[in-house]
């Protein structure tokens, strides 16, 4: 009796859950995932008929899921390197969404604003500067009291595009950096705790007095967290904003392939710890239904999807890269 | 009629129920051999996951502590360690509260309490472990932080256990929660064997004219000192397989430092951490050799608990037989 | 005299000894009163008919509910018992009816060393088995990691149950010349129908609240799930994802979600207590 029961409750909830509606998954970065979580939800509105369910397991999980065919589309936002590229069953294209700021953010008490550059972020995360009072960030502070207490350097436990534009622009600004760590969506981190996503590392930051953590700028606006003002290549501190991302964005050289790298970047306005971030989709989808709708939604991104950007302090692609993308997403085949 | 279909019927149901006998007990079988199967299925997917690492870094996997997806040097030592040490922690917490809670449910405690607060045990074990380490976050790693771990480190600072900074999410904040985790798997098992202690070696020992401790210590913990070992290491296999909770308070640092106040970080968590996102065939390898490493300890962890256990009852049944 | 001093000292140690166990005992049941203060603090005011209703906000937008979630898990549940029940009862008769000794004896080792299995490895265990090969995380991936879990508990509860059942009542059914599997099904199954669905409720209970199996399985929707092949969201899952965001609304819906997940957990619970009333409640 108890049998039948449980199977008629199971062929309810198998028919009631059967319908025509289509679901595209997608896995991968954390930096992006308020803008897509908010373009899905608005996508929903255009065309009713298709769900993107998009989770935030980090880049080297949309890399990796999306190699292994697990999802329909991975995204990230360190490129991929050629090697795991040639690991994917199929040719895997770089599309371009949006471009954001890696930012520094803080939990000290009043949360002063503070300034850093380079090699005292390197310090602070190789572990050689320990204290908030150290003599290399007060030099970049002056009249900012800083208190003597222990940093408590946060960095991200799973593999993410957010630490590879993080490392990227380490290693180009700190040679102690690039030989000694080096860059990649996952490192061996000399120092620090360790926080799963973007999500986990602004939570373990706002929950940990002395904490420093580097977040996309919409986990630290979200949360009313304090940013640092980043010394850029020509000696000026910049703050994270859409425009100073988008200054940085204009000095990019942008090959065919789309995998580009904005981090320390020229120009006096530009942010330097920025980058874009990558959906990473099949040339030739499986699916002809999925494929379809994946490459509606893609359009749609490029079309609407970009104003929406702004909103969530994303820098959006400049006119002409969105062409050229735009060009490329009539390539993919179904 | 009724009577020659009678036979005729019987004799017709002979063979089909033997059939029905056979087939049954058959199938009850296979379904019993399910266990084996699974654990077949266990160590064969993880054993094929990970060969290749295992091959490529032999031994070194286990005794090296470089966990660097760049370079693509895998060593699990880190883990290991932080799995070992969270767990150590957790059982010099729980065990003695466990054992002294048993000895009241069983010894001390007025009637009217006992089965009250073995049924709150029961409910702490029915907390799941995300639950608890929702609780950790926000209620027990700001406490810790601000109260306990400065007390610790004022008091027991010259150790080197007491050092350094203090971060909050910590080993010793992972033991914490661990131990919380065991406390009622402990607890209930040491009550179980202090129940089947037989009243008569209590009565003598209250006869030759001993304190209830004394009678506690001499008839029930000397006589109960296999199962109550077995238990805690019952309580030990629990604690290397935690995830979840330790996941979210122990800091996710792949370090070997003496200092409890430091990060760590454990088998189980760095297979939740970062199993979906190993970009790379060897990563994902080393991953499985984890998962295998884990499995390996707790079998044997287990293995070692059954065993003290089942000597145990043994014991009292030939006792009780005497 | 020394005799009288010697024996108020070890009385004094007694009453000290006595004391320290009590407030051991305290000391081991506080965490569950802390546990539930704050559930009940922080998760009854996020309870709203929102919560059961509604699908998540994007992320960062305050609002929202978990009712995908409230249903993802009853699916998996429900999946994952279509598994665990049949093979743990089947199983559990096996050696409660059939089995030598020396059969049995290694089955039930193989149960409880399956128990010990770290709920992480039927992760990656069943992601190696289906999330791989069939090339998408699912439901049924999700259930089937949480009724491998169920197997051995459910195992171990039906073998002991069975043997509860006096032999009599076998003995006299199959005098009656019913045949074995009869008798089994019928008399003995039957008598202890109640003590099975014990143990599978207890099954569930343990298995309801588990997180880590989902982690490479089930994987999380936003969104309904439209099929079971299809990713889907469950509570536990949602609760930890929900802790460890920096978002205070998510906060407190994962408090919120902890507060049902721990209420659900504790009617079956109950509902174990009222089963099992009346008589010796020897399951554990």
């Amino acid at each position: 009796m108890k049998l039948t029961a449980l199977t008629l409750v199971l062929t309810a909830l198998v028919s009631g859950s059967a319908s025509a509606q289509m679901t595209i998954n997608g896995a991968g970065a954390t930096f992006p995932y308020p803008i897509y979580s908010k373009w899905f939800d608005e996508y929903a509105k255009v065309d009713s008929s298709v769900r993107f369910n998009y989770q935030s397991i980090g880049s080297g999980g949309g890399q990796k899921q999306i190699i292994a065919q697990t999802v329909d589309f991975g995204a990230s936002d360190g490129p991929m390197t050629d090697e795991n590229l040639k690991s994917a069953p199929g040719k895997l294209l770089h599309i371009p969404t949006v471009a954001g700021a890696v930012v520094m953010t803080y939990n000290l008490p009043g949360n002063p604003a503070v300034k850093l550059d380079g090699e005292t972020i390197a310090g602070i995360y190789l572990g050689t500067i320990k204290k908030w009072n150290d003599a290399k960030i007060a030099a970049l502070n002056s009249g900012v009291s800083l208190p003597d207490q222990e940093i408590v350097v946060v960095h991200r436990s799973d593999g993410s595009g957010t630490t590879f534009i993080f490392t990227d622009y380490l290693s180009k600004v700190s040679a102690d950096w690039k030989s000694k760590v080096g860059t990649n969506t996952s490192v061996n981190w000399p120092t620090g705790l360790g926080g799963k996503g973007n999500e986990g590392v602004s939570g373990q930051v706002k929950q940990t007095p002395g904490a420093i953590g580097y977040v996309e700028l919409i986990y630290a606006k979200q949360n009313k967290m304090p940013v640092a003002e980043v010394k850029n290549s020509d000696g000026v501190f910049v703050g994270p904003t859409v425009e100073s991302v988008t200054a940085a964005m204009a000095t990019a050289q942008i090959p065919d392939d789309f995998r580009f790298s904005i981090t320390n970047p020229a120009g006096k306005d530009s942010y330097p710890i920025a980058g874009a971030t990558w959906l990473l989709v099949y040339e030739q989808q499986n699916d002809a239904a999925k494929g379809a709708k994946l490459v509606e939604f893609l359009k749609w991104s490029m079309a609407k999807g970009e104003e929406m950007a702004k909103q969530l302090d994303y820098a959006p692609l400049p006119q002409e890269l969105r062409e050229r993308v735009l060009k490329r997403i009539n390539e993919i085949k179904f | 009629m009724a009577t020659a279909a009678v036979p005729t019927s019987v004799l017709q149901l002979r063979p089909a129920s033997r059939f029905g006998d056979r087939a049954f007990e058959w199938l009850t079988f296979a379904m019993s051999l399910g266990v084996v199967v699974l654990v077949i299925l266990v160590g064969w997917q993880l054993a094929r996951g990970s060969h290749l690492a295992i091959t490529k870094f032999g031994f070194h996997f286990l005794a090296t502590s470089t966990w660097d997806p760049v370079a693509e040097q895998y060593g699990a030592l880190p883990f290991i360690y932080g799995t070992v040490v969270s767990s150590l922690l957790a059982l010099i917490i729980a065990v003695p509260l466990s054992i002294a809670t048993a000895i009241y449910l069983t010894e001390l405690a007025p009637l009217w309490i006992r089965q009250p607060l073995a049924s709150g045990i029961e409910m702490l074990a029915a907390i799941p472990s995300v639950i608890l380490g929702l609780w950790g976050i926000f209620v027990m790693i700001p406490w810790l932080r601000a109260h306990a771990f400065p007390a610790l480190k004022a008091a027991l600072g010259w150790t080197p256990f007491f050092t350094g900074p203090i971060y909050g999410v910590s080993m010793l904040a992972g033991g914490i929660i661990i131990a919380i985790m065991i406390l009622p798997i402990i607890t209930s098992v040491a009550r179980e064997i202090m129940r089947s202690v037989p009243n008569l070696q209590r009565e003598a020992a209250y006869a030759l004219g001993a304190t209830k401790w004394e009678v506690t210590r001499i008839a029930v913990l000397s006589y109960a000192k296999n199962g109550l070992f077995g238990a805690a290491i019952l309580g030990l296999g629990r604690a290397l397989g935690e995830t979840m909770a330790v996941t979210m308070v122990i800091g996710n640092t792949p370090q070997i430092k003496a200092s409890l106040f430091a990060p760590g970080y454990t088998l189980a968590s760095v297979i939740a951490n970062e199993f979906t996102e190993a970009t790379t065939d060897m990563y994902l390898q080393a991953l499985f050799e984890i998962g295998l490493v884990l499995f390996g300890i707790t079998i044997l962890a287990n293995l070692l608990a059954q065993l003290l256990l089942k000597t145990m009852t043994r014991k009292m049944t030939t006792r009780v037989a005497q | 005299m020394s005799g009288s001093a010697n024996h108020q000292f070890r009385k004094a140690k007694s009453l000290i000894a006595s004391l320290l166990c009590s407030v051991a005992a305290l000391l081991v049941i506080a965490p569950l009163g802390l546990i539930f203060f704050y559930l009940l603090r922080s998760g009854l005011s996020s309870l709203n008919v929102a919560f059961f209703t509604n699908l998540p906000r994007p992320v960062g937008e305050p609002g929202g509910g978990m009712a995908n979630a409230i249903v993802g898990s009853g699916e998996l549940l429900a999946l994952a018992s279509l598994i665990g029940v049949p093979v743990g009862v089947l199983g559990g008769v096996y050696l409660a009816e059939y089995g030598t000794a020396r059969v049995n004896a290694l089955l039930r080792f193989v149960a409880d060393v399956l128990n010990g299995v770290p709920s992480i490895i039927w992760g990656v265990v069943v992601y190696g088995l289906i999330v791989l090969p069939f090339k998408s995380f699912s439901a049924y991936a999700g259930s089937l990691a949480l009724g491998f879990m169920m197997i051995p508990l459910i195992m171990r509860t039906t073998e002991e149950v069975l043997l509860l059942v006096p032999g009599g009542y076998r003995e006299a059914a199959l005098a009656l010349g019913i045949s074995r599997w009869k008798t089994i099904v019928h008399i003995v199954m039957k008598t202890a129908s109640k003590g099975i669905v014990t143990g599978v409720l207890l099954a569930l209970a343990r298995i309801a609240g588990e997180t880590a199996p989902l982690l490479f399985t089930a994987f999380g929707n936003r969104f309904w799930n439209r099929s079971l092949a299809e990713p889907i969201a469950a509570l536990p899952l949602q609760i930890f994802t929900y802790a460890i965001s920096p978002y205070d609304d998510w906060h407190r819906q994962a408090w919120a979600g902890a507060l049902l997940l721990v209420a659900m957990i504790f009617l079956i619970n109950l509902l174990v207590r009222f089963l099992t009333r009346g008589r010796a409640a020897r399951v554990a």
